[in-house]
């Protein structure tokens, strides 16, 4: 026995919530190399273009079957995809303009013929090519879990719904038989022609997965939710990785969850905030695909905005150290042991000097007391492999880059502090004619 | 969606009736005769497209085309969030101005979110206009649920800023929407200089102290203006059509950026007239598709027949060039071996006696003397470009004969001095068979 509540959601929420997942999934996993490939904005012009095609099957078909309209929206795809290619290559019209003339003439072409059906009293309803009636995709569950399991259920489920699951189906299969051509396709085509992938036909092959999803998708859940699934799971996980396979993975668990998320956001939270009916799914799914893209360019661990600064302030910090050990090396080189803290202060580019001092103390590199500095055994190695870099840097930029003496101190000011090895040379004067400290072990 | 919103998506100016217009009717509308009201739409559409095909080219120029199409999507959030905040607020939720203002400021944002997106991630452009048009979109959709399940059936009029619709359309709005494409084409046309310095060379621009990041922000601030103004007559998917067509039709006729401005804005203000127009006098013509189309037509016309870089005038080109590439193959081996006589097509033999190269029709016929002395100086040319090349340019002998092929018919006899001089220059003699044929 199934209870009512659950018998309530199964009827209203599973299957629009199966197709938002279908689609999340599918184009999420297709996004990737359209992101790589810099070619996102394909599938926009694909999901609006597809409107004439789906407008003329109707008016010849004269009937609504989820087949009839496929093929008429994946025509018309298909037609666009070669009408781009078309006008980029013979007219030598820049691709984004491109992209632009063809899928606005299609749609245009599309919104008049809609109108002249119309006119022939045809019911066929624009607005949902382009935001989608998920919310339509329901079915009276029966009320025994032995019924709900039976033959007689499957051929209740609405044919988005079987369209959708068999285009994931075929999607992933794609993904899995042509992922090594994808990948070396979408990197480096010329790579793939001399390993004798023809990169052409992948491309190709790529552009018919793309239109099979808008084409596949639109009814369920509109254009919009389509171009966002394309573009904004690939994008969020390209900005937590750098490997393809971790970032297809990635874009395929945000795509999930942004659907699912998304999804109850859209029917849960207006009977939170006492509204009267819920709010169109697939436009808060793709806000939370969005909401994702923001969280990520923020806080991801390795590209976000966040890690940035945290690396930055780390690097800043280094310098700043750095730059101090050296000054007290080359102090103590002219004879002065210790250095007192407002000479130095001068010649470091830091704002809050003491808190250097504090950090180069806790690294044990300096002694100080509350007006002078002075370097430890392992401070005055520290310094010596710096001022050694500085002055090999000096050197190397005289004798081999031809830069004037007086101009040199600045750049390996510098170059000093990248992380370079050991250098090196048997080199022991300085251009300047300072000695060069000796290699450390 | 609620289905009874397909027979109104977009109806045309007119009132539904569905007979054809009468010459008068023709004459009056497109003389602008026809009363107040249709007179002002057709005079905002025609601004609307001069004000969209100007901004349009420096969008090309500068590639920002689908940028447009970002923005204009962008700007339905603003609209139906103005529309709930002005109800909230108990004003006329649906008046005009209000509603633009919205679809400005989102228009902005949307900006400003491509820009934040492109300076501290990693995303490339593409993706960052796909990100903020759909998620701009999807807001929009989501407020868009939220007026029609709280509001009642006012909110039925928003649903024409996404097709756009030139029937509801007043006196006051129209020379609103009029009103705003002026404004925005005459600040395109005063920083017209400034901005073509930009487009062409950002570097140059800056060292003359002309800032290529704000007047890049005017380019995207004047998409915006022109995005709204046209929102209402066409709607927000196809106002980038009127941004992306028009320059893109403009650039097969002219190479110069001040003819490329004005052809642009005359096939953007024939394309809103016509649009208008059409949409005034048959039934169930929208606005913007009408106006889409007649733009796209301009734009498959030149692109075929455009004189230097349409379609036909490249074929033509190109077939000419082979065609000469395949006589001076033929006369270069006519001349070389004279008892050999290949097979060759009919129309080959049949240019080479309408040329005056050979005395008749048949495969056997030998060359005449203007047929001799071009075979000669192909030979010649070749010989020379393989020298060359083996000589100076350091090429392998085994791949020369591959490429003087190919470019011995683009020589001028300026170069072929040169080469000469050169070879002479670098201390190699020139073969006893090119000194012959030169003297």
């Amino acid at each position: 026995m199934i209870s009512e509540q659950l018998r309530q959601y199964i009827s209203f929420d599973l299957f629009p919530l199966t197709s938002a997942i279908c689609v999340a999934l599918s184009c999420g996993l297709i996004g990737n190399h359209l992101v790589l490939r810099r070619q996102s904005m394909m599938g926009d012009a694909i999901s609006h273009a597809v409107l004439p095609g789906l407008v003329a099957a109707f008016l010849l078909a004269s009937s609504r079957s989820p087949m009839v309209m496929f093929l008429g929206a994946g025509a018309s795809a298909l037609v666009t995809v070669g009408l781009i290619e078309l006008v980029k290559r013979l007219g030598r019209v820049e691709p984004g303009a491109a992209m632009g003339v063809v899928f606005s003439v299609m749609f245009a072409l599309g919104v008049l013929m809609l109108e002249q059906a119309a006119a022939d009293h045809v019911d066929l309803d624009a607005s949902c090519v382009l935001y989608g009636q998920l919310e339509t995709l329901f079915f009276v569950a029966p009320a025994q879990w032995n019924e709900l399991f039976s033959v007689d259920t499957l051929t209740h489920i609405p044919t988005q719904v079987s369209t959708l699951v068999g285009l994931t189906i075929i999607v992933i299969t794609f993904k899995i038989v042509f992922h090594k051509e994808l990948r070396i396709a979408s990197f480096d085509p010329g790579l793939a022609t001399t390993q004798g992938i023809h990169a052409g036909f992948i491309t190709v092959l790529l552009m018919i997965m793309t239109a099979a999803c808008a084409v596949a998708s639109f009814e369920a859940v509109g254009s919009i939710l389509v171009i966002a699934m394309l573009i904004c799971p690939a994008s969020t996980a390209r900005l937590c990785t750098d490997r393809l396979s971790t970032q297809i993975k990635l874009s395929a668990v945000f795509a999930i969850s942004a659907a699912i998320i998304g999804y109850l956001l859209a029917s849960f939270a207006p009977e939170m905030l006492d509204m009267p009916s819920s709010l169109n799914a697939a436009g808060m799914i793709s806000v939370v695909a969005g909401a994702q893209v923001a969280l990520a360019a923020v806080a991801s661990p390795s590209h976000g905005l966040i890690a940035k600064s945290r690396r930055q302030r780390e690097l800043r910090k280094t310098i700043d150290i750095e730059d101090l050990i050296g000054l007290l090396y080359r102090a103590k080189e002219t004879g002065s042991p210790r250095s007192t803290i407002s000479s130095i202060t001068p010649a470091m580019n830091t704002k809050d000097i003491n808190q250097t001092i504090t950090n180069a103390a806790r690294q044990g590199l300096i002694t100080h007391t509350d007006t002078t500095l002075e370097l430890t055994e392992s401070g005055l190695q520290t310094g010596a492999k710096i001022i050694r870099r500085h002055r090999l840097w000096e050197g190397y930029l005289v004798d081999q880059a031809n830069i004037r003496l007086d101009n040199v101190h600045d750049i390996a000011e510098q170059l000093e502090h990248l992380p370079t090895d050991e250098p090196d040379s048997d080199i022991q004067i300085d251009p300047h004619g300072r000695p060069v400290p000796p290699q450390t072990h | 969606m609620n289905p009874t919103l397909a027979q109104s998506v977009t109806p045309s100016l007119k009132q539904v009736h569905d007979e054809m217009p009468s010459l008068r009717e023709v004459f009056d509308t497109v003389t602008l005769q026809s009363g107040f009201n249709t007179n002002a739409v057709i005079v905002a559409a025609t601004l609307l497209g001069i004000a969209a095909g100007i901004i349009g080219a420096f969008a090309l120029l500068r590639k920002r085309s689908l940028t447009a199409d970002a923005l204009s999507h962008a700007t339905l959030p603003g609209i139906t969030s103005a529309f709930l905040i002005a109800s909230a607020m108990g004003l006329n939720a649906r008046s005009l101005p209000v509603l633009l203002l919205g679809a400005t400021i989102s228009g902005i944002l949307g900006v400003v979110c491509i820009h934040l997106i492109l300076t501290y991630t990693r995303l490339r452009e593409d993706a960052a206009i796909g990100i903020v048009l759909s998620v701009f979109f999807g807001i929009g959709v989501v407020l868009l649920s939220v007026i029609q399940s709280t509001a009642t059936s006012s909110a039925a009029g928003l649903n024409h800023f996404i097709y756009g619709q030139t029937a509801a359309m007043l006196t006051n709005d129209a020379i609103l929407m009029g009103a705003i494409a002026l404004i925005a084409a005459v600040i395109a046309i005063l920083a017209m200089k400034e901005i073509t310095i930009v487009c062409f060379n950002e570097s140059f621009a800056s060292v003359t102290g002309i800032p290529a990041s704000l007047i890049d922000g005017l380019i995207l601030a004047l998409i915006v203006l022109v995005t709204v103004s046209g929102l209402q007559a066409v709607g927000l998917i196809l106002i980038v059509a009127m941004l992306i067509i028009p320059p893109a039709a403009a650039r097969f006729w002219t190479d110069r950026v001040r003819m490329l401005i004005i052809l642009s804005a005359l096939i953007g203000a024939l394309s809103g007239f016509v649009g208008a127009s059409v949409s005034a006098l048959l039934p169930r013509k929208p606005a913007g598709a009408v106006i889409v189309l007649c733009a796209g037509s301009i734009f498959v016309i030149s692109m075929l027949a455009a004189p230097a870089r349409g379609v036909i005038a490249q074929l033509i080109r190109h077939a000419r060039l082979r065609l000469r590439i395949a006589i001076d193959h033929t006369l270069e081996s006519k001349y070389e071996y004279p008892e050999q006589h290949k097979k060759r097509s009919f129309s080959l033999r049949a240019f080479l006696r309408v040329k005056g190269y050979t005395d008749s029709l048949h495969t056997t016929s030998a060359l005449t003397q203007s047929g001799i002395a071009r075979g000669r100086r192909v030979r010649r040319n070749h010989m020379l470009w393989e020298q060359y090349l083996i000589s100076c340019a350091d090429i392998a002998p085994s791949h020369v004969d591959w490429s003087v092929d190919q470019v011995e018919h683009i020589l001028d006899e300026d170069l072929i001095t040169r080469l000469e001089n050169e070879i002479r220059a670098s201390g190699h003699h020139l073969d006893s068979n090119l000194q012959e044929t030169h003297s």
